[in-house]
């Protein structure tokens, strides 16, 4: 991969950080997906680094890009999905509901 | 039902001078008729998975768009909680499980809409409220093989989405409950207030109410011990009993010389104990970010001010109002019971139909158990039979007759029942004469009660209401056999 701009930072991030990230993500990264995604996000954190260079004092924080805000829905019910028709899309069904694995460790019971 | 806001149990002293330190995370779904982020039903116990929608499933291109009505309830219950409502954003909390198909729960982090509340608890106990933040809740899993339906062990999982997206106010409070007494009035006094402000049915046997309880302990004045999260807290008599074997459990662990981890314990209310769910080493990495579909939330002081206006009297406030128009204390049972009940209004009207209102309050409390805020028994017919109490026209006893058939029969002339009845007052004179007979019959126990044998008093009593066939008014009685005692 390409280097950034000012090529001769250390790196900031860790492989080992970057195998955390995956693991919360239950993404499963080859030894050479890790070095290039390592690689990767380093850059990108090269790339904020520039900019917290500038003096940025002046700008107010932005929680979005749109000018926007207060976008809302009336409380209206509107007809959604056909369950049948979903859960025929699903890898397993059961008993009107989705049928998964059992699942362990990182989620909220 | 939960009406443990006055439930007189208390908890006991911990020993060798340990303190607690105790914080409720509560959450809520919002009485609204749609999710959070889309227009599916938010309704409970419906078929599994019939309120789906591109959004609750999280399937691609599906965007979410905020419900205002959801937004105006949590600000109705951020300003009932005194806080302060302000500019908001919304952010992804990731963790992947199969309850939340995007991988990620839209939630309030740093910039929640409510912050910096307080509720206040009998004895002027102030609890702070740190925030009351917008989020979704999560589908509903059943774990389906191995023992008991538990998560570990089992073989499957089956999953209903409907309760996903289902929108909840998560209200945080501060470190700042002592004892598990203030923690049951704390939810006791929060579900009073969701239900004054319309805010939620806050039933917790259907989990619209959800508790997790903060448990450290330390010795008064040191800093704040590590803290074990009890989940599965699923009443309000639960949460006084989860936190009070949570902090002997910590203290055997530090008195014995260990240390408390901190993690995620699971209350089991049959066996009455808490047992290790998970320790926090990496679930608590939750890789917040601004969602990026979603845009500020910044409601004007316009909406916000006539949100405010429309509060009800909130609990505290008619709790005050009952106990000055009854003389009761305002942190007595009678006075949660009634306002919980919602017939504070109907004792003020018996107190404005010239009736008895300290009366009314006792007979309301006793009677009126089944019927709603408006009972059917008019209120100036309750008001006539205070009177006829208060003057001693009738007996308590015979009071509460009549009260009996009044409710049983959704009304009715108390004075009509009275004479119906054979209840009319025996003037003193009579009843004099009574317990001169009961005297003379009963001389034993005469002899024993001027030695001084109180329970001899029963006897007699007892012959004089039996020759009044009930008429005579038993503390008329009482008090005509010490005077002639005294004599």
């Amino acid at each position: 991969m390409s280097t950034p701009s000012s090529g001769s930072s250390p790196a900031r991030i860790t492989s080992e950080v970057v195998a955390k990230v995956a693991k919360l993500s239950s993404l499963h990264l080859s030894d050479d997906e890790l070095a290039l995604m390592t690689t990767q996000l380093s850059g990108m954190l090269d790339h904020f680094a520039d900019i917290d260079k500038l003096d940025l004092s002046n700008v107010a924080p932005l929680a979005q890009p749109f000018p926007l805000k207060n976008v809302f829905r009336e409380d209206v019910v509107v007809a959604g999905l056909d369950r049948d028709e979903v859960l025929a899309a699903a890898p397993a069904a059961e008993d009107g509901r989705f049928r998964v694995p059992p699942s362990l460790g990182l989620g909220e019971q | 039902m939960s009406n443990a806001s006055s439930a007189p149990q208390h908890s006991t002293e911990l020993p060798n001078g340990w303190e607690m330190v105790v914080g409720l995370e509560v959450h809520v779904e919002l009485d609204t008729k749609t999710k959070l982020f889309s227009a599916s039903p938010n309704r409970f116990g419906d078929e599994p998975n019939t309120n789906i929608d591109p959004v609750t499933l999280g399937l691609p291109g599906a965007l979410p768009v905020l419900n205002k009505q959801a937004v105006e309830l949590a600000i109705r219950l951020g300003l009932a909680l005194n806080c302060t409502v302000q500019p908001s954003t919304f952010h992804r909390k990731n963790y992947f499980y199969q309850d939340m198909p995007k991988a990620y729960q839209i939630s309030q982090y740093d910039q929640p809409i409510n912050i910096d509340g307080f509720m206040m608890l009998p004895g002027d106990v102030r609890i702070g409220i740190e925030r009351a933040h917008l989020e979704e809740d999560t589908g509903k899993s059943t774990h389906i093989g191995g023992t008991s339906g538990r998560i570990h062990g089992s073989d499957y999982s089956l999953v209903d989405f409907n309760r996903a997206g289902v929108p909840l106010v998560e209200i945080v409070s501060r470190p700042d409950i002592r004892n598990s007494d203030q923690a049951r009035q704390y939810v006791a006094e929060l579900r009073s207030i969701l239900l004054a402000v319309g805010a939620s049915d806050a039933k917790m046997e259907e989990g619209s109410m959800r508790c997790d309880v903060n448990v450290s302990v330390r010795k008064p004045g040191a800093e704040f011990g590590t803290r074990c999260e009890i989940k599965n807290v699923n009443s309000i008599r639960a949460v006084g009993k989860a936190i009070d074997y949570e902090a002997r459990r910590q203290i055997d662990v530090l008195e014995s010389g260990g240390t408390i981890r901190q993690e995620t314990r699971h209350w089991d209310d049959s066996e009455g104990r808490t047992h290790t769910l998970r320790t926090k080493e990496d679930a608590d990495d939750y890789r917040y970010f601004l969602e990026p579909d979603l845009v500020l939330l910044d409601p004007d002081q316009e909406w916000i001010e006539s949100i405010r206006a429309s509060l009800p009297m909130l609990p505290a406030a008619r709790r005050a109002q009952l106990a000055t128009l009854t003389g009761a204390n305002k942190e007595s049972e009678s006075v949660y019971v009634i306002v919980e009940r919602g017939q504070d209004d109907y004792v003020s009207a018996v107190a404005q139909a010239g009736g008895d209102a300290a009366r009314a309050l006792v007979y309301v409390q006793q009677a009126f158990a089944e019927e709603g805020a408006t009972p059917k028994v008019a209120a100036s017919d309750i008001a006539t039979l205070t009177q006829m109490e208060r003057d001693a026209k009738i007996t308590a006893t015979q009071a509460k007759t009549i009260l009996s058939e009044m409710v049983a029969n959704g009304g009715g002339d108390p004075v009509a029942i009275a004479s119906a009845k054979g209840f009319e007052a025996l003037d003193t004179s009579a009843v004099e004469a009574m317990v001169d007979a009961a005297i003379a019959q009963q001389a034993d126990a005469w002899a024993k009660y001027c030695a001084g044998e109180e329970k001899a008093m029963g006897a007699l009593v007892g012959a004089i209401m039996k020759a009044s066939q009930g008429k005579a008014d038993g503390k008329v009685v009482t008090a005509i056999l010490q005077a002639r005692r005294a004599k």
